[in-house]
């Protein structure tokens, strides 16, 4: 018995190119095509120039000042609170519905699938009036909440919560998708050997492994609510102190005093970029 | 009281139609090539894969009515699929705790089962700081903390380096032999199979094509893909007596046997000569050399002829032969050293 087949050895790896010539880099570098060099260059202007314009045109010697006004704090207050409530809500209803789309085989699976993204290109507008129609005083379910539990949810906090869940959900459900869909399910296997019933593969291995997916989802999804404007001043109005967020607030100071509309701008930009370089070292760039 | 099934899975291009019965205790090695249904038999085992047809009883009951988690079922995986996020012990103690074991008791028993596989101080060890050897072990002892009745081994050691194999092989051996419940395991490995296994189903094509005892198979393969594995010439002819005609070559035996049968004989017992040898041997033939390729410290040389023939032989006979791909040779095996059994 000495036939055995002899143990594999797995490709070599690159080896370095001969001495002499660099390892990385190209040999003929060429002239870089002005065909993209210039729309490159004009592309990146034009998503940088106006940031650039917010900072320069921003008085920064009344900066503090204005920051410490009631309204903008209460608006900043009211955006902060909202968008997170409404990420909450997301995670709970957007989670199991994405292991839904990717975990089970049901029919209209593909239908269900495009319905999910409609808010993502629906014009904010739009979904706030379709809102209003189910949702509002007189719409299909928003009459019923009302007369059997008193609830409204036009024109309240709570309204501007729904607002920015309607339109920021799609983003939690579409990454947590494809994170499970990439997510190796020959682990789910392995557990459900070990004796773990469905819901505890979902709790116990399958959320472990796609948490970087539900956390970039999250933050995507915290980041569009944040911002919501149209879904949000049909649904919610724009009152000071309930519905009136940062993006309202900006809108509104617009017309008043450019200044404060400034101020609170950069507001909006420092928290986006403060939420997105504390959370991409760990979570959004892939491990 | 055993393991007792008839798996029946169709797929378009495949199918696997395999018989088990395997007592309790008894360690049986499904063996075969690539795509021979190996794990496929051993998913419909564990409920992964379901059944086009046929039946799984454990015990006397009906398994394959049962989802995978409620099935009495430990699996080692080929690549161990050990859950990254956990513990060493709590990947252990993950099945007592889906058996509703409380959280300090499962992990107890973890503790202990990491002891025997002799990992208790890689205990708080994520997946990824073990070794090959040492994810192969915490995989068993994965496996075994659910107290299974039937134990599956996937390939469990292919992803080995053949050093930490040596090693593996007997420690899963010893913990096989103590292990009372039915355990069914699968490998294209010949010798982990011979090493592991008291039984061997050499399973080709979605088929079994051979049982028996590892020494029953190694030593009466029946197919070439037996032979090749356990590395004999094999032939299957029509025996008369003391001789087998296998094509137009007549073989003459140790054995008496009459009817259809197979004729094996090692590569070594092939000798090689580039005249016809004085004092002839019987079984002579003249053959053309039609490859030649080092096998362990010798050459194996791959003969063409009236039968197609592997003859093992030293570097040295080699060169003295001058041995050249297209080369005339005389090949003769002493009767003494072949082996004839019924087909």
């Amino acid at each position: 018995m000495g036939s055995f087949a002899p143990e594999r050895v797995g490709p070599e790896g690159p080896r370095g190119g001969p001495a002499g010539r660099p390892a990385t880099g190209r040999e003929v570098s060429g002239r870089l095509p002005w065909m993209l060099v210039v729309p490159a260059l004009a592309g990146l202007a034009f998503l940088v120039l106006p940031l650039a314009g917010l900072l320069i045109r921003a008085p920064w010697s009344t900066l503090l000042e204005r920051l410490a006004e009631p309204h903008v704090l209460e608006a900043l207050r009211l955006s902060l609170v909202c968008a997170t409530i409404a990420t909450a809500v997301c995670l709970v209803l957007g989670v199991p519905l994405a292991w839904l789309l990717a975990r089970v085989e049901f029919p209209g699976r593909r239908l269900v699938r495009a319905l999910v993204t409609v808010p993502l290109v629906l014009p904010p507008v739009v979904g706030g009036v379709a809102l209003l129609l189910v949702l509002g005083r007189r719409g299909l379910v928003g009459q019923w909440l009302e007369a059997t539990f008193g609830i409204t949810l036009p024109f309240t906090t709570a309204g501007v919560i729904v607002a920015e869940a309607f339109v920021a959900m799609p983003f939690l459900v579409i990454s947590v998708e494809g994170a499970l869909r990439a997510a190796d399910r020959r682990f789910e296997e392995a557990a459900a050997t070990l004796g773990a019933s469905r819901w505890t593969v979902f709790r116990r291995v399958t959320l472990p492994m796609v948490m970087p997916g539900v956390v970039a989802g999250g933050v995507l999804c915290w980041a569009r609510a944040l911002g919501e404007f149209g879904a949000t001043i049909t649904f919610a109005g724009n009152f000071p102190g309930t519905t009136r967020t940062m993006p309202l607030a900006v809108y509104l100071a617009l017309e008043t005093e450019p200044e404060a509309a400034i101020v609170l701008s950069l507001v909006l930009l420092a928290v986006s970029v403060i939420i997105l370089a504390s959370l991409r070292d760990r979570w959004v760039s892939a491990p | 009281m055993s393991l007792e099934a008839r798996l029946l899975v169709t797929r378009p291009a495949f199918t696997l139609d395999l018989a088990l019965e395997v007592r309790p205790g008894e360690v049986v090695a499904l063996l075969g090539p690539n795509g021979a249904g190996k794990t496929t038999a051993l998913r419909a085992l564990a409920g992964l894969t379901s059944l086009s047809g046929g039946h799984i009883s454990l015990h006397g009951a009906p398994l394959h009515t049962l989802p995978a988690e409620s099935r009495p079922i430990g699996m080692v995986f080929q690549d161990y699929l050990l859950f990254p996020h956990l513990t060493a012990l709590d990947n252990v103690a993950f099945g007592p705790r889906c058996q509703g074991v409380p959280k300090a008791e499962a992990r107890a028993v973890a503790a202990a089962l990491l002891e025997r596989v002799g990992l208790a101080e890689r205990a708080a060890a994520r997946p990824r700081q073990l070794s090959g050897g040492q994810a192969q072990r915490v995989a068993l002892a994965r496996a075994l903390a659910v107290r299974p009745e039937l134990l599956l081994l996937d390939e469990p050691l292919a992803a080995l380096d053949a050093h930490t194999r040596l090693e593996i092989r007997s420690h899963l051996r010893r913990h096989l032999a103590d292990f009372d419940g039915v355990t069914v395991l699968v490998t294209h490995d010949p010798l982990d199979a011979m090493v592991l296994a008291d039984r061997l189903i050499v399973i080709e094509n979605g088929t079994m094509v051979q049982q028996g005892t590892p020494v029953e198979v190694a030593r009466r393969p029946r197919t070439d893909y037996v032979a090749r594995l356990v590395g004999l010439n094999l032939y299957r002819g029509v025996a008369d007596g003391a001789r087998v005609k296998v094509g137009e070559l007549l073989l003459h035996t140790s054995e008496h046997l009459d009817g259809a049968a197979f004729v094996a004989f090692p590569p070594a017992a092939v000798a090689l000569y580039r005249e016809r040898p004085d004092g002839s041997p019987r079984n002579l033939w003249q053959a053309r050399v039609d490859g030649i390729e080092r096998h362990g410290d010798n050459v194996r040389v791959h003969l063409d002829g009236p039968v197609a023939a592997f003859a093992d032989i030293t570097p040295a006979a080699v060169a003295d032969l001058d041995l050249t791909p297209g080369r005339q040779v005389w090949a003769s095996v002493k009767a003494t050293e072949t082996h004839a059994y019924p087909a």
